[in-house]
């Protein structure tokens, strides 16, 4: 497929009178040009494309980014928004250089309306400080991705997932209300604090899951949870993988649904030990199951994992430990949450697939994840929601060099995207598509799909100033 | 080798409310939990048993609910439990909880060795374990860091000081306390809670005790009274440096060093 012509432009470099300009929009700290800006803004955590900005702003507020727009738009100058740039796909890298928004500086909580149910953000709020603050107040944020410093807007921009998501969905599903910029300098406040939305197309849903091309986002409308009073993980140890993730679609079927269903091997375990210098309650096992359940009350929570329990040793399991209290959540969770960062310290460089299958496909994928690795002699890891088909799966570069680890990448991950979608996955599961996976996308949803997200992209931005050459963008 | 470890029931929380009126804890509707320091005591216990045989028991004193955390040793994997619970028994302070302790402990009979963790996370005196040694005559070590060996004869260890750390040679019967991290405690195992459902849980009283007298318990024994219970202020002192990477990361190294985080 072609698409290369579809919307390539030249944009206009940013000059010196851009630079006045914008300097009347912004005070003095909060603009950096050129050199002063850090290295750290041209990559995101994943760091496999670069790109700096020509400017780098640090805006406040809606009517500031309104204005930088009206102006960027004008000019057509490309605009970039970045959250804590803790994604894994490009999205916030600035491929045509022109402004970025660091949106860290938007980071305040304005409302939590306890009648509503609802907590009012703006974007660069951590994901962690809305935990903590909701949770102070005997609320519950759900959507709960590994990355904790990440900030609500790029959340919403990629409809992160998280480990929650088996029983409590998605962000999208927690997002009832926004206010936008779009490119043109025109804000809307698309959804609010309503249960129910029939009122014509989802804007709010097209916004989220965009990855900053079709709007900036300046502030969000959550939808809370009352806390569960009480949560207790099980931490399942089994022979194999196979047999662990069998164990899955049963434990699903049982009707007793945990909030959270990993899976993790021994040796992404090891790893975690080292990189954490902490030892893990248990590494006999080749294979674990990590089963998170909530509910109102220790024993109302062991009733449903007594049930699930009794599956995972029937199917074969060692044992399953049971992790009731603050320390021994800690133990089990830090090693969890820190696996991705124990990987990258045991290589030279990872590049990752972060496809999604149906829940029943998740033991034939990873067997052929696992066969890959053999057939190209090449460490490839994986670990991931087995509740929810969501798999991340990370090829590993060791000391090979730069052609060979190429080749072997492409080809694997050609493999393992065509695989994926003959059992009926798709792409991304919640990382997004950014820079790195739209040849993928493209190749999965083929041409007349892209056409629709192109002309979905031209409706917000006919000028294709915001954060060009992204998802459905070549 | 026979062990008993002395293990506590404690809030589950850290962040229980005070009394304003009364100083007492608000315990009600909070969870419980083992005190967290007594899982290194339990591992320690269960490691030892691993390599050189023989039982592991535990004894707690506290209210009748507090049978639960004998439950949970036995899902980590402990042999024997005795809860030293009458109504006689409450009110008692550091002194007379060790006393009455040390008195339980008289009633498993045969023991070589005794593990405490180093403090509860409710009361954080770290006395109780070196009490209920001078209680029984029997030397103590705190502090313990690593076991290096045991014979039946004794045990040889580490033992934490401020300027270095000893390594002792202790005759049985001992008691150590034991520090966090010693060992990475195991999760409760659900084919013992299976197991273990209907193993007995002997609860002692007073008249159990080989000292009777009611004078040396609770209240009565206890020579210290609590008046106040308070949280302790909040404090958010911080350090702001500033210099260039190589500078600061070895001052940030010399500042890790003097804190002993590394």
């Amino acid at each position: 497929m072609d698409l290369k012509c579809l919307c390539k432009k030249e944009y206009k470099k940013i000059d010196k009178t851009d630079i006045d300009h914008l300097k009347n929009i912004i005070e003095p700290g909060r603009i950096l040009i050129n050199e002063e800006i850090s290295e750290d803004f041209s990559h995101d955590e994943l760091n496999t494309v670069r790109g700096y900005p020509e400017v780098l702003i640090e805006p406040l507020s809606a009517d500031e980014i309104s204005k930088i727009l009206k102006y960027a738009y004008e000019k057509d100058i490309p605009v970039v928004a970045r959250g804590s740039g803790t994604g894994l796909v490009g999205s916030c890298v600035p491929l045509n250089g022109g402004i970025m928004l660091s949106m860290l500086r938007m980071n305040k909580i304005l409302e939590l309306d306890e009648e509503n149910l609802t907590l009012t953000v703006e974007p660069g709020v951590l994901l962690m400080e809305i935990a903590k603050f909701v949770e102070d107040h005997d609320f519950f944020y759900p959507p709960d991705p590994g990355e904790i410093s990440a900030t609500i807007g790029g959340n919403i921009s990629t409809n992160a997932g998280g480990m929650r998501a088996v029983k409590y969905g998605v962000t999208r599903d927690y997002v009832m209300g926004l206010e936008i910029v779009l490119p043109n300098g025109t804000i809307l406040n698309p959804g609010g604090k309503v249960v129910k939305d029939s009122s014509g197309y989802s804007i709010i849903d097209l916004v989220c899951g965009s990855e900053g091309t079709l709007a900036i986002i300046t502030k969000a409308i959550l939808k809370l949870l009352p806390l569960p009073k009480k949560t207790i993980s099980l931490l399942v140890p089994y022979p194999d993988l196979n047999t662990a993730i069998g164990s899955v679609p049963k434990i699903i079927r049982s009707k007793k649904i945990p909030t959270a269903i990993e899976f993790m091997q021994r040796e992404v375990i090891l790893a975690a030990e080292e990189y954490l210098g902490k030892k893990f309650p248990d590494s006999s096992a080749d294979a674990y199951l990590l089963l998170t359940f909530d509910g109102g009350s220790k024993e109302e929570i062991e009733k449903d994992y007594d049930a699930v329990a009794k599956i995972c040793i029937s199917d074969g399991a060692y044992d399953v430990f049971i992790s009731d209290t603050d320390e021994r959540k800690d133990m089990v969770w830090s090693a969890r949450k820190a696996l991705l960062e124990a990987l990258k310290a045991s290589t030279s460089e990872i590049d990752e697939c972060d496809v999604v299958v149906p829940r029943n496909k998740v033991a034939e994928f990873i067997n052929y994840t696992d066969s890959l690795q053999k057939e190209n002699d090449i460490r490839i890891r994986s670990f991931g929601h087995a509740g929810d088909g969501n798999l991340h799966v990370y090829v590993l570069r060791d000391k090979l060099d730069e052609k060979t680890w190429k080749d072997k990448l492409a080809l694997i991950f050609k493999k393992m995207y065509s695989r994926a979608e003959e059992l009926g996955g798709l792409v991304s599961g919640e990382h997004g598509i950014g820079y790195a996976k739209k040849e993928f996308l493209s190749s999965h949803y083929g041409l007349e799909y892209i056409e629709l997200m192109m002309g979905i992209k031209a409706a917000f931005d006919p000028k294709n100033i915001l954060n060009p050459g992204k998802v459905c963008q070549f | 080798m026979n062990i008993i470890v002395c293990i506590k029931q404690v809030p589950g929380t850290s962040k229980v409310k005070v009394d304003p009126q009364t100083g007492v804890l608000i315990r009600d509707g909070i969870d419980s939990k083992m005190n967290p320091y007594d899982l290194y005591a339990l591992e320690t216990a269960l490691k030892l048993r691993e390599q050189y045989g023989g039982k592991v028991m535990v004894i707690s004193m506290g209210p009748p609910q507090a049978v639960d955390v004998i439950k949970e040793a036995y899902l980590m994997g402990a042999d024997d439990g005795i809860l030293l619970s009458d109504k006689k028994f409450a009110g008692a302070d550091v002194l007379a909880t060790s006393y009455a302790l040390s008195q339980g402990i008289l009633q498993f009979k045969d023991f070589d060795l005794i593990i405490t963790g180093k403090q509860t996370t409710d009361g954080d005196t770290a006395q109780v374990g070196p009490e209920i040694a001078e209680y029984l005559k029997i030397p103590h070590i705190s502090n313990v860091i690593r076991i290096i060996k045991a014979t039946d004869k004794y045990i040889l260890l580490d033992m934490d000081l401020p300027e270095y750390t000893g390594t002792v040679k202790v005759l049985f019967p001992c008691l150590i306390t034991v520090e966090k991290d010693i060992f990475q405690p195991r999760l409760p195992s659900y084919k013992k809670k299976i197991a273990t459902m209907d193993r007995p849980i002997k609860i002692l009283g007073i008249a159990h005790m080989d000292d009777k007298n009611e004078k040396n318990y609770g209240l009565a024994g206890s020579p210290t009274q609590v008046e106040r219970i308070f949280p302790p202020d909040e404090k958010f002192d911080r350090e702001i440096w500033t210099g260039s990477g190589e500078s600061l990361a070895e001052k940030m190294t010399e500042k890790l060093k003097e804190l002993k985080f590394i």
